[in-house]
């Protein structure tokens, strides 16, 4: 059972506390979008197996939704963020190149 | 036989004896008993049936590994089945039953299944119930479930409790044999809190046993170095210590659980059964030894064939001898161990048959001096004997299994090396290593279970490490503990491990067959699994029709499944595996270990979570009036309503016709106040319910309502309800019963990750009001008589709302209907619901008043036409298939769900809509019936064109009346389709308008 720190009331919860959201950072894409785009809006994520970013929520503590960044194989968190941002804060993504040199996700390096 | 020596047994307390029953044979034991020890102390060897060929089996082992001695425990409410003999211990009173026989242990029909072994190979499951397809019914599918399954499920409810407990601590060590002691102490040296666990009932481990006598600790000998470590660990204010207590699972981030038995072993006492850990610990230290492997040959089944090592805790630990004359079959030195305690203790060991050459070290020589024949370079052929043990015969361990010799004897100790238990290592991704040398998987302590942090958070100790003797395990456990408390933030003292002796064996030869060739016939009743009967053929035979995976294999043959999981055949039936595809044993690799490490109760699990305290239900503030007025209620979301109110000698269904009448000619009342109303407020509240609704809110008039649609991004209708504008900043939107928390969640999921900058606020006041619906013709009478606000047609007209007072209650009203009559829904503060209710029901008594439940409400909105989000949804439902087109707004640029609807696949002519359905003969057509087409698909079956939604008997009309969603079911109007049902009639119904009643609107618009 996973651990997240809340960003917003620094809780530290168990999963059971939390509801997952799938991926994070999606753009959305609605009436005027192509066919294609709209697709990949709607079915298309990444599947890693490593570095990945996630929506949470902490439903049943503060309410907040936000992000982590964690590993899916080893289950390392690098680090949790609010979710009003379109992309990581840079300290997260450069703990990450720290630990493993050489991660992509998406465009992310 | 086996018996009970008048020397040993160390645990048992000889000055008491208790009684129990075994098949309602009542035998004697001691305190300290297993059932198992006090089983062989009886001579009861024989303890259960085979899964598949029902052949005899007995006690194999003396823990937690043990495969066959699986009984039923107990009668009636503490029924219990599949309980280990090994680790039950013996209390007065106890009654167990053998398992999987029929009509008794001694003679079982089921035998039969033995001779026919040649049929029932690997995989027969599969290959043999294929054909003819009408045999699985009626044939295969009755045999196998008479025939499948350990033990018999419990009939009684549990009348045991149990409990959860979490717990947080520094460190976990789990496991209370010399490791875990030295690992814990270390530990807790250090200041940290420690929390230390043995699933047995005694400290000390294997060591108590093997090393007692032999071995010493800073030289002391290990059982007086166990009572000392045991006591000062005890005396340290950060240790807690605990007995019964089995660590069951690892997960993420250092979670475990961990499994306690509290009173297994004293039924009277008072307290929970079984209490289950969930600890958070910081780093986790499994001290959980070692597993003793069997040997594969021929016989090595039949009961009186033991695990060395358990042969030794019988004398030692209980002071039972399982046989007279006991043959030692090894490919290690350990086994030796057993022959010398047998012989000090006067019993016969007629012959050690070592598989090695060389044969063993010091051990060996020992046994040697004592007088006790060794063969080197032997095997056994065959073990004679069927409920017992009589002789072995002796063959050439690099032969084919030509009998050389023949020993008479009753029992056979075995051993074929040792494998760590890495369980609990593995449960999280903690990795292996294949250890040549000792022939065994052991951690790799480069490759833990990893948290947070991304360090790892379980350490391996002692032999469950790798360490193999005694001064090893202590070093190793003293690191171990050492290592934990730095990585869990703590400054370990600096000190070394205490000094022990070791044992110089001589090396270990890999036996994985015995004898290394044995022909077909010897292999064929060489077991690998005791407790699924797979045996070394069954395992070739998978290889050879292509289960070259092991999990694969392992799911073909059922190696390791059931409850002991394999604990003592995964390694030999991997290496057997290995060897018949030519590949090294690491190459092969094991299964996956799964938590738990043995079967932990339901009870347990559950633990208070049973009956009321299960799940917690929801209850309006007129509750309690409805239970008392015949509520016959029904469960929707977490809350419960009124299906209907019924009358003393009425029937349900009787009352909910008389409902509906009572409703459309006079007045009903419905408690609404589990409707979903969230409040959402702020200068874009607009904006935000125009993104959300299909429909546009944010032109809506405050004092005014409309009825709203939502969809989800894919366009699938979600939820419905009444939007009702109180100010220009602020909307109060009902959601379904149900939706109440999904509608909150989706709301609060769109303002915080995508419109964040939207000033929105969105709150859930479900619970803050009581909603009564007032319906009927004479509603406003009723509401007229209480008086306080003026409810006629031109001050609150049709979709428009007010706030004042209806009877001295402050309250607001809304003018809208789920029904198509007059009505009036008026929220009220909760904490007025019940006097609210109580005044319309006393002032609406001239008018004939009567309460109705949510089956009246269902027909009423059926025959108007109204759709049920849940009945007409199903999530692949979207507003257009139910024509309700006029809530989707054209003018909108985008709302959720907009530009799904515009997908091919969305706008498809063919898309089932929504259409009434009027069986042709009055009755009701059957819930979820399908409407057939001509013709058949691609799988032989007939097209289904449409399918019912919903459907009901309608007082009103007198006839059945239903809606469904059919292929170009609204231009098909007239037609008459057919329903076949599951009763094998054919239902046929004429296509007709949705709304079957008063379809102008008259009667609520009045």
């Amino acid at each position: 059972m996973l651990m997240l720190e809340c960003p917003y009331c620094g809780v530290t919860a168990d999963e059971t506390e939390l509801s997952p959201g799938g991926e994070a950072h999606l753009t959305r894409f609605g009436p005027g979008a192509s066919d294609d785009e709209f697709h990949d809006y709607l079915f298309m994520r990444e599947n890693p197996k490593g570095v990945h970013f996630e929506r949470w929520r902490h439903a049943y503590g503060c309410g907040k939704w936000f992000h982590a960044a964690r590993a899916t194989d080893t289950l390392e968190v690098f680090g949790t963020y609010p979710a009003q941002t379109t992309k990581p804060p840079q300290e997260i993504l450069d703990k990450i190149s720290a630990k493993r040199p050489g991660w992509t996700w998406r465009d992310l390096k | 036989m086996s018996t009970r020596l008048s020397t040993h047994g160390r645990l048992i307390d000889r000055s008491q004896t208790i009684k129990f029953t075994f098949n309602g044979k009542w035998m004697r034991g001691h305190p300290g008993d297993t059932l198992a020890s006090a089983l062989l102390a009886n001579d009861q060897m024989l303890v259960g049936r085979s899964f598949k060929y029902h052949r005899p089996r007995g006690i194999v082992a003396s823990g937690a590994e043990e495969p066959n001695a699986l009984v039923n425990m107990g009668k009636g409410p503490t029924f219990e089945p599949n309980q280990r003999a090994t680790t039950t211990e013996l209390f007065d009173g106890l009654t167990a039953t053998s398992q999987n026989h029929w009509p008794s242990l001694e003679f079982d029909v089921g035998e039969i299944n033995a001779s026919l072994s040649r049929f029932l190979p690997a995989g027969f499951y599969y290959k043999t119930f294929m054909y003819p397809r009408a045999f699985w019914k009626h044939v295969y599918e009755p045999f196998i479930r008479q025939s499948a399954g350990l033990g018999q499920a419990p009939k009684d409810r549990d009348a045991d409790t149990y409990e959860h407990f979490y717990a947080f601590t520094d460190i976990l060590v789990i496991g209370g044999g010399v490791a875990g002691l030295q690992a814990a102490k270390a530990a807790a040296d250090s200041g940290a809190k420690v929390l230390l666990v043995e699933q047995s009932s005694a400290w000390g481990g294997r060591a108590m046993v093997d090393q007692v006598d032999s071995e010493t600790v800073n030289d002391t000998p290990v059982d007086k170095f166990v009572e000392e470590i045991t006591a000062e660990l005890a005396a340290m204010p950060n240790v807690t210590m605990r007995l019964r207590m089995m660590g069951a699972g690892v997960y993420d981030h250092g979670y475990v659980l961990a499994y306690e038995r509290l009173n297994d072993h004293q039924p009277d006492a008072d307290g929970p059964r079984h209490r289950l850990w969930r600890i958070r610990a910081k780093q986790t230290i499994t001290a959980t030894g070692a597993i003793e492997r069997p040997l594969s040959f021929a016989g090595n089944d039949v009961p009186g064939v033991m695990l060395a090592s358990a042969v030794r805790d019988y004398v030692v630990n209980f002071g039972v001898s399982p046989g007279d004359r006991t043959v030692i079959a090894t490919n290690n030195d350990d086994a030796y161990l057993t022959a010398i305690i047998l012989k000090k203790a006067g019993l016969d060991v007629p012959r050690i048959i070592d598989a090695r050459p060389e044969g063993g070290g010091a051990l060996m020589e020992e046994a040697k001096a004592l007088g006790i024949r060794v063969d080197l370079g032997r095997a056994i052929a065959k073990v004679k004997g069927s409920r017992r043990v009589t002789k072995v015969q002796i063959c050439n361990q690099a032969g084919e299994g030509g009998v050389l010799d023949e020993v008479a004897c009753d029992a056979v100790a075995m051993s074929g090396g040792w494998s760590p238990v890495v369980h609990l290592w593995s449960h999280c991704g903690g990795k292996l290593l294949w250890d040549e040398g000792h022939a065994m998987f052991r951690p790799d302590g480069d490759n833990p279970p990893r948290g947070a942090s991304g360090e790892g958070f379980v350490r391996c100790a002692g032999i469950a490490n790798g360490a193999m003797d005694l001064a090893a395990v202590i070093a190793d456990a003293h690191e171990a503990g050492k290592a934990a408390a730095k990585e869990a933030g703590f400054t370990p003292k600096r000190s070394k491990a205490p000094a022990a002796t070791s044992r110089a064996d001589a090396a270990l030869l890999p036996v994985w067959l015995m004898p290394q060739g044995a022909k077909t016939e010897l292999r064929a009743k060489s077991w690998l699994d005791f407790q699924n009967d797979v045996k070394v053929t069954d395992v070739q035979l998978a290889a050879r029709e292509g289960f070259e995976s092991v999990e694969h294999t392992k799911r073909y043959t059922t190696l390791g499944m059931a409850t002991d999981q394999g604990k003592l055949s995964n390694i030999n039936g991997l290496a057997i595996l290995s060897d018949a595809l030519g590949q090294p044993i690491p190459a092969t690799g094991t299964t996956t270990f799964r938590p738990p490490y043995t079967p932990i109760s339901m009870g347990a699990i559950a633990g208070e979570a049973r009956g009321e305290v299960f799940q917690p239900i929801r209850r309006t503030p007129m509750h309690d009036w409805h239970d008392a007025n015949g509520a016959d209620w029904e469960p929707v979301g977490h809350w419960r309503r009124p299906y209907a109110f019924v009358r003393p000698g009425e029937s349900v269904e009787a009352a909910v016709m008389r409902e509906v009448t009572n409703t459309r000619e006079s007045i009903g009342l419905l408690d609404a106040s589990t409707l979903g109303k969230l409040i959402v407020k702020g200068p874009d509240a607009g904006r935000f319910l125009d993104m959300l609704y299909t429909n546009m809110m944010s032109t809506l008039k405050p004092g005014r309502c409309r009825y709203g649609l939502m969809c989800t991004e894919n366009g699938f209708l979600t939820d419905d309800g009444v939007v009702a504008r109180i100010d220009e900043d602020t909307f109060l939107c009902h959601t379904t019963t149900g939706g109440a928390d999904r509608i909150h969640a989706h709301m609060e999921e769109w303002l915080q990750t995508e419109w964040w900058d939207w000033k929105v606020y969105v709150a859930n006041v479900t619970e803050q009001y009581a909603q009564v619906a007032v319906v009927g013709p004479k509603a406003r009478k009723l509401l007229e008589k209480l008086g306080g606000m003026d409810v006629s047609a031109d001050e609150l007209p049709f979709m428009g709302w007010a706030d004042g007072t209806i009877g001295g209650f402050a309250c607001r009203v809304y003018r809208i209907s789920f029904s198509g009559e007059l009505s009036f829904e008026i929220a009220v503060k909760a904490s007025d619901g019940q006097a609210f209710w109580d005044a319309l029901m006393e002032a609406g008594s001239e008018f004939g008043i009567q309460p109705y439940g949510t089956e009246c409400l269902h027909i009423m909105r059926a025959e108007k036409g109204f759709i049920m989000i849940g009945d007409e949804t199903d999530g692949t439902v979207i507003p257009q298939d139910l024509g309700l087109d006029w809530a989707i707004s054209k003018k909108k640029e985008d709302y959720l769900g907009k530009r799904a609807q515009e997908r091919s696949h969305m706008t498809d002519p063919n898309r089932w809509k929504l259409v009434g359905l009027e069986t042709v003969d009055g009755s009701v057509l059957p819930d979820g019936a399908y409407a057939v087409g001509p013709g058949k698909n691609a799988n032989g079956q007939r097209n289904m064109i449409g399918r019912v939604t919903s459907t009901y008997h309608s007082p009103t009309l007198g006839r059945g009346i239903a809606m469904g969603l059919v292929q170009h079911g609204p231009d098909r109007m007239g037609e008459v389709l057919e329903f076949p049902g599951t009763d094998g009639k054919t239902y046929k119904a004429k296509i007709v308008s949705p709304i079957f009643y008063d379809p102008e609107g008259e009667k609520q618009n009045v």
